[in-house]
């Protein structure tokens, strides 16, 4: 350094340096948050983990047999009053007898005043009548609606065929709901008058302490008297036409139901991803035969297959038909993921990242676990995601048939199934299954659709 | 085109023998002998079966008739409806179940293109929000509480106007066809409305569409000639797949609404494990579908040029 004028020091210039002013996003922070942005994917988020603690923590909450019938409550939907008055002991009715006018000939005349004998309640109505000139003999009828104006009287109950008789004591499954009476003479051949007299019966339901004790409703028989009202057992979302509790049976069958939507295609993406990583890895020949078998596979008509192969698993009635369901899901749906595996991964294969890390002496094992299926994760998870509602439709469907899972056991499809029958008289026990399916499914999708949103760019949808 | 036709359908055929195969071994896995049901069979007519299938030949022979016979269109005899051919009974119910299903399908179609359209023109707002909602809605619901419903609501018609507008459950007259076919069709309607919107708002925009708007062509006519007519092409091609969904949702209806078609047979045949005629209309709706899905695709290969050279 001779020269003192020539200073080789390092000159400090004073320049705007780019700044990292947040540590860089990973892939997976980065879809969290995009996520997080969309509402609608959130909340579905949120119902998601609200059904599936819906069934796990459910039934520690409420803590009724879903195969416990009360049979004192069937088809009861939800909020339906559920009071019953406590009485005494049944005691037989000895009915009543008289004697009609003389006959004029003609056709037979309704009964009159047909009325209603003593409280009617779920032990016995009680009905009794003037008697009919000519009569030889009654016929009653009982129906849920009103007769008029079609004049349906409903299902004949009883045939009296003295004509001294003029009574009738129903106790044939009385619920606690209005009945309609309706009661017609008969000439002395058995030939019925189209005349009739309805009488209108409001049942109320009654227990007797003892019956009440038995049940579980109170401790003692001391602590009511007759008159007093017990609460019958509660059910928040009603019964079933067996009596059996709603809630505890939605719960239940939520655990069949999604255990199937998320154990299937959980198992089906691992076989799609195993199986589509090797053929996109292989390439060539190989590539060829394994995706032309994966062609056949996704040609089978699915639902077909999926009966015989439950045919050939030999599911008997009263199996509860699961495992088979699940292993033919599985069978048969592992295709469409391995062809979307593969397809990511012969693009992955051309990227720039791989050269480089082959040159770097990288083994192919390495390749496939640490660079490949990281980067098609994000694919795989919207795929799964949206596997699961279509898993449960099919299991629905399939219980829906009577193919998939077997009575007792519940599941959101076979209640469904039970559900239908009874559409028109009780529309709960169909409305409460199939909007757990319909909550459920939508939830699903729309999460997949935030997903594909937050996860890859490419699949973005046009909103 | 001819020689992709061809080729298509050279694979299609290979696809049947191997559905056809898959059943035949998967009846075959099934433990315990068809034959043994709950009631005896006469000796006479197990060993005129035995013949007929070979029964008593070693399985590779087994398989040789069947396919043979299946070949031939013979698709053998009901074991629990006493003198049914399986072939009659495709034959019968067949008709009755395409009926629905082509109704169905055209009802899905057009309702999807056409609300498709409308969602896409009128984007974000009133129509298009609504419309989604009930498509989201329509994508959600299982088809049985459509079909239940729909059943429900024909009640409450009817109940209405005083007289019997729609039928409630049968087969026959037009009357009888509307509604089933209607909520058959519901689910995939909801699913190609979706697909129609997301179409159309990607040609909306694509560089021809803006090419013919800075020409000044009128409005309508850009989206007659221009939008619409490329927005329908990825309709089309998943119209093959959808025409599964439908046949399958088609049991479903089928039960609901006490139509006679082949879908209530096949679940009959198997809640009854009626052997034949389970692996008959197995191999005949699987022969169905992949024949429909090349029918598709050729179509497609007319309308969009551009497949046919993959």
């Amino acid at each position: 350094m001779a020269e003192g004028t020539l200073s080789w020091e390092r000159v400090q210039v004073e320049r705007e340096v780019e700044t990292v002013s947040r540590p860089s996003l990973s892939y997976w922070q980065d879809a969290w948050i995009r996520l997080k942005a969309n509402r609608r994917a959130l909340i579905s988020l949120y119902l998601v983990i609200a059904l599936v603690a819906f069934t796990l923590l459910g039934p520690f909450v409420w803590t009724v047999d879903p195969a416990a019938q009360d049979l004192d409550q069937i088809s009861v939907p939800p909020g339906a009053d559920r009071t019953a008055t406590v009485v005494g002991d049944y005691s037989p009715w000895r009915g009543v007898t008289a004697t009609a006018t003389a006959d004029d000939g003609g056709e037979l005349a309704a009964p009159v005043s047909v009325s209603v004998v003593d409280q009617p309640t779920t032990n016995s109505v009680r009905l009794r009548w003037d008697p009919v000139p000519g009569a030889g003999g009654y016929r009653v009828y009982r129906n849920r609606y009103d007769p008029e104006p079609d004049g349906a009287l409903g299902l004949p109950i009883a045939e009296i065929l003295n004509p001294v008789n003029v009574s009738f004591e129903d106790r044939l499954d009385l619920k606690a709901e209005t009945y309609f009476y309706s009661v017609v003479a008969l000439d002395g051949r058995g030939r019925e008058s189209p005349n009739y007299t309805t009488a209108t019966a409001g049942v109320t339901r009654v227990i007797t302490a003892a019956e009440a004790v038995e049940k579980g409703l109170i401790d003692n028989e001391s602590d009511v008297q007759l008159g007093d009202t017990v609460e019958m057992a509660f059910h928040p979302l009603g019964t079933d036409y067996l009596g059996r509790d709603m809630l505890a049976r939605l719960m239940h069958g939520a655990r069949v139901s999604l255990f199937i939507g998320i154990v299937a295609p959980f198992f089906f993406v691992i076989i799609g991803i195993l199986y589509g990583s090797a053929a996109g890895f292989m390439g060539g020949r190989a590539d060829q035969v394994l995706m032309r078998f994966a062609d056949f596979v996704v040609a089978l008509p699915f639902l077909l297959f999926m009966i015989l192969l439950r045919i050939l698993f030999n599911v008997e009635s009263g199996d509860s038909g699961i495992g088979p369901m699940l292993v033919a899901m599985v069978l048969l749906s592992w295709p469409a993921a391995a062809r979307l595996v593969r397809g990511q991964i012969l693009q992955i294969r051309e990227e720039g990242y791989i050269g480089a890390s082959r040159l770097l002496g990288a083994k192919t094992n390495y390749l496939i676990l640490r660079h490949m299926i990281p980067n098609t994760m994000g694919v795989i998870l919207v795929t799964l995601t949206f596997a699961v509602p279509s898993a449960i439709f099919t299991e629905a469907f399939l219980s829906f048939i009577g193919m998939g899972v077997a009575p007792p056991t519940p599941s959101w499809g076979s209640m469904c199934n039970e559900g239908l029958k009874t559409m028109l008289t009780t529309p709960h026990e169909l409305i409460a299954p199939a909007a757990f399916i319909s909550i459920t499914v939508l939830a699903f999708n729309l999460l997949g659709d935030g997903l594909r949103d937050a996860l890859d760019a490419r699949m973005r949808a046009t909103e | 085109m001819l020689l992709y036709t061809v080729k298509r359908l050279i694979q299609g055929i290979v696809t049947v023998w191997f559905i056809a195969t898959a059943t035949f071994f998967a009846m075959h896995g099934v433990p315990g002998d068809p034959l043994m049901n709950d009631k005896a069979v006469k000796p006479e007519i197990r060993a005129n079966l035995e013949a007929r299938y070979g029964l008593d030949k070693p399985i590779h022979m087994q398989y040789w008739i069947y396919l043979k016979n299946m070949a031939s269109g013979d698709f053998g005899i009901s074991f629990t409806q006493q003198n049914r051919e399986v072939n009659d009974i495709i034959r019968e119910h067949f008709k009755v179940s395409a009926t629905l299903g082509i109704l169905a399908i055209v009802f899905a179609a057009l309702g999807g293109i056409l609300w498709g359209a409308l969602t896409a023109l009128y984007r974000n707002r009133a129509p298009d929000i609504v419309i989604m909602f009930l498509v989201i809605l329509g994508i959600s619901v299982p088809g049985f509480v459509f079909a239940a419903l729909g059943q429900l609501s024909v009640v409450e018609i009817n109940d209405w106007l005083g007289f019997t507008l729609f039928p409630v459950a049968g087969w026959g007259t037009v009357q009888h066809m509307i509604v089933p076919s209607m909520v058959l069709g519901l689910g995939t309607m909801a699913f190609l409305t979706r697909l129609m919107r997301s179409s159309m708002l990607e040609i909306a925009n694509s560089d021809f569409i803006r090419t013919a708007r800075s020409k000044g062509l009128p409005v309508t006519r850009i989206l007659r000639k221009h939008q619409l007519r490329n927005a329908i092409l990825p309709v089309i091609t998943v119209l093959g797949p959808s025409i599964a969904a439908i046949t399958t949702g088609g049991f479903v209806v089928e039960l609901v609404f006490a139509i006679p078609g082949l879908g209530r047979y096949f679940v009959q045949a198997v809640q009854q494990s009626d052997y034949t005629v389970i692996m008959g209309t197995t191999v005949f709706y699987g022969a169905f579908l992949v024949f429909m899905v090349i029918v598709v695709d050729v179509i497609y290969g007319f309308v969009d040029p551009r497949v046919r050279l993959e």
